[in-house]
């Protein structure tokens, strides 16, 4: 922008900026900032016989617990059980429905990519309700019909079931978001690309694999970050879902713990180490995928 | 016509919508049936008509309360958020000041901090505030998304010229006069996305609502639904109710889905990758 404006108005743009700002040091900042002043503190009690109950400095007492809470051990390796499958599957669905749209001449496109793009628009619970009733013996078709066939029924919540069919309600709401980011993705590349190829005898499956995939790189990070972010932050399917099984606890991926020590066991300064160090988790996380995403621009380019 | 990919399409269509048949055919099924007929067919006893009753009959009329609170949260947040991430995106687009660099970092941060981190600290602030169980509690923490300034932003600086906002200075125009006459309508479709985007956030959010509201008049559909089919754990006659409820409210946000389909502009959300 020139100086000219800097001159003539400096405080508009602070005004349009304001709302936001305020609303984000409300709503962000001082929360996050609340949150780390409680991971280091705990209530105590204080002199002899009646103490009174007080607030005390304990340093990163709450973070030894919060490391060394075996629940907390066991609700991580539950989620990336979860994880492993929910974000390969997801992701893999997406890029595959992604290539498939965009294969010239494919029949019922619109129907299809508006169909796979539905389930977004329901949300978490909604979908783990949907779902959890045909997981659910009494209810479930899929158990009517092994048991009319005289077949013993699957068993969708057993140990290992359970994970799938947890993924499974998760995928089913993401997949088509990521397919359009995907497939959007894939429109807007030129078309020259795709000509020389196939003047060169390239296969559509030679395209995808060769010059559309990699050409998606970008895309296919970002949506993969998304994918990681909400595994770490699974919480209303498996928390909804619990009330049709005894197979999940009510500490069953770390946002169910972080949740049942801030508002069961009344333990919020417990509770808000355990989420600091969550929100330390997911940061790294994407950060580390970022770097990944800038390595492979700066190669391409 | 390629037969592989139309097929493998199909199947992911028919994955994507079979639950939702089983829902339509569930609901058709009166508390008697549910658990005797089988599922996968629809019962023609009127026992649709019949859940829909109970259903309206349910707490006086809970369920309607609901579907309006949901409304409001997600109207009400999705409106407010597009607003001020508007005017934040614009002038981060079309201005240079202080301290821009240091909003934007803020903010592409901020889009990485899990929920509950804030929850739990929002819902302390917010309590000693007296607003937790108040419609604000919900609305407020909403309306500020880092992901919907960064839309904006990005939108805002492909689409509106400079050489447009130069030409209404020399014609006198306000700075906001400018934001509001040229930048916004210039910006609209991709505020139609954000709305979207954010509207279908705050409807499905679960965790925020469920943190804040301890009084039911104040659920959201999803924090209502899940009341409700916690107790039906133990009084099954309640399934029927939700198997209802849960189709009567996906049928509002499909219809606003398919009603605003050629409005959306996912390239936008693609494109925000490139940037």
């Amino acid at each position: 922008m020139t100086t000219a404006t800097r001159r003539r108005k400096p405080a508009a743009p602070y005004l349009m900026a304001a709302p936001a700002v305020l609303l984000f040091i409300a709503f962000f900042l001082i929360p996050i900032g609340y949150a780390i002043w409680l991971s280091l503190h705990a209530m105590r009690v204080r002199g002899r016989g009646f103490g009174v109950r007080t607030e005390v400095f304990v340093g990163l007492e709450n973070y030894i617990s919060a490391i060394g809470d075996s629940a907390m051990y066991e609700a991580l390796v539950r989620m990336l059980a979860y994880g492993v499958i929910m974000v390969p599957v997801t992701m893999g669905l997406a890029l595959s429905f992604a290539l498939m749209l965009d294969v010239p001449k494919v029949g019922l496109k619109s129907f299809s990519r508006l169909a796979i793009f539905l389930p977004y628009a329901v949300p978490g619970v909604i979908a783990s309700v949907l779902w959890g009733f045909t997981y659910l013996p009494a209810v479930s078709p899929v158990t009517r019909i092994f048991t009319e066939a005289g077949l013993p029924a699957p068993d969708f919540f057993g140990d290992v079931s359970i994970y799938f069919s947890i993924a499974n309600i998760a995928i089913w709401g993401s997949v088509g978001f990521n397919m359009v980011v995907l497939y959007t993705a894939l429109r807007a590349m030129p078309a020259e690309v795709y000509e020389a190829a196939k003047i060169d005898g390239a296969s559509e499956w030679q395209i995808a694999w060769k010059i559309k995939i990699p050409l998606l790189a970008p895309a296919l990070i970002m949506t993969s970050v998304f994918s990681l972010i909400g595994m770490l932050q699974v919480f209303s399917e498996p928390n909804t879902v619990k009330s049709m099984t005894n197979s999940i606890t009510p500490d069953w991926v770390p946002l169910m713990r972080i949740y049942q020590q801030g508002f069961i066991e009344n333990d919020i300064y417990l509770s808000a180490a355990t989420s600091v160090l969550l929100a330390l988790v997911t940061v790294l996380l994407s950060l580390a995928a970022l770097a990944v995403f800038r390595f492979r621009a700066r190669r391409s380019s | 016509m390629k037969l592989v990919p139309t097929v493998l399409l199909l199947l992911g269509a028919l994955y994507s919508i079979a639950p939702v048949i089983w829902l339509v055919f569930a609901s058709t099924k009166g508390p008697g049936e549910l658990f005797t007929t089988f599922s996968g067919f629809p019962s023609f006893n009127g026992g649709f008509m019949e859940n829909v009753r109970t259903l309206n009959e349910f707490g006086d009329g809970r369920f309607w309360k609901w579907t309006l609170n949901s409304l409001i949260y997600a109207g009400g947040g999705a409106f407010l958020t597009v607003v001020i991430s508007a005017a934040c995106g614009y002038a981060m687009a079309k201005y240079k000041f202080h301290g821009q660099r240091l909003i934007l970092g803020a903010l592409l941060a901020g889009v990485l901090v899990p929920g509950i981190t804030l929850s739990i600290p929002q819902y302390l602030l917010l309590s000693s505030a007296g607003l937790v169980g108040t419609y604000w509690s919900v609305i407020l923490p909403s309306v500020i998304s880092p992901y919907s300034i960064y839309l904006c932003q990005v939108y805002a600086s492909a689409s509106i010229p400079d050489e447009m906002l130069e030409a209404g200075r020399v014609d006198g125009a306000g700075e906001f006069r400018m934001l509001w006459s040229i930048g916004l309508p210039v910006m609209m479709p991709g505020l139609v996305t954000v709305f979207l985007l954010q509207f279908i956030g705050i409807w499905n959010n679960f965790l925020l609502p469920y943190i804040m509201l301890a009084n039911d008049d104040r659920f959201p559909l999803t924090v209502g639904l899940y009341s409700l089919l916690n107790r039906g754990a133990s009084q099954p006659a309640l399934y029927t109710l939700v198997i209802t409820g849960a189709l009567l409210s996906i049928i509002p946000i499909f219809a606003l889905f398919l009603f605003l389909q050629r409005y959306w502009k996912l390239d936008l959300i693609a494109g925000g990758v490139k940037g």
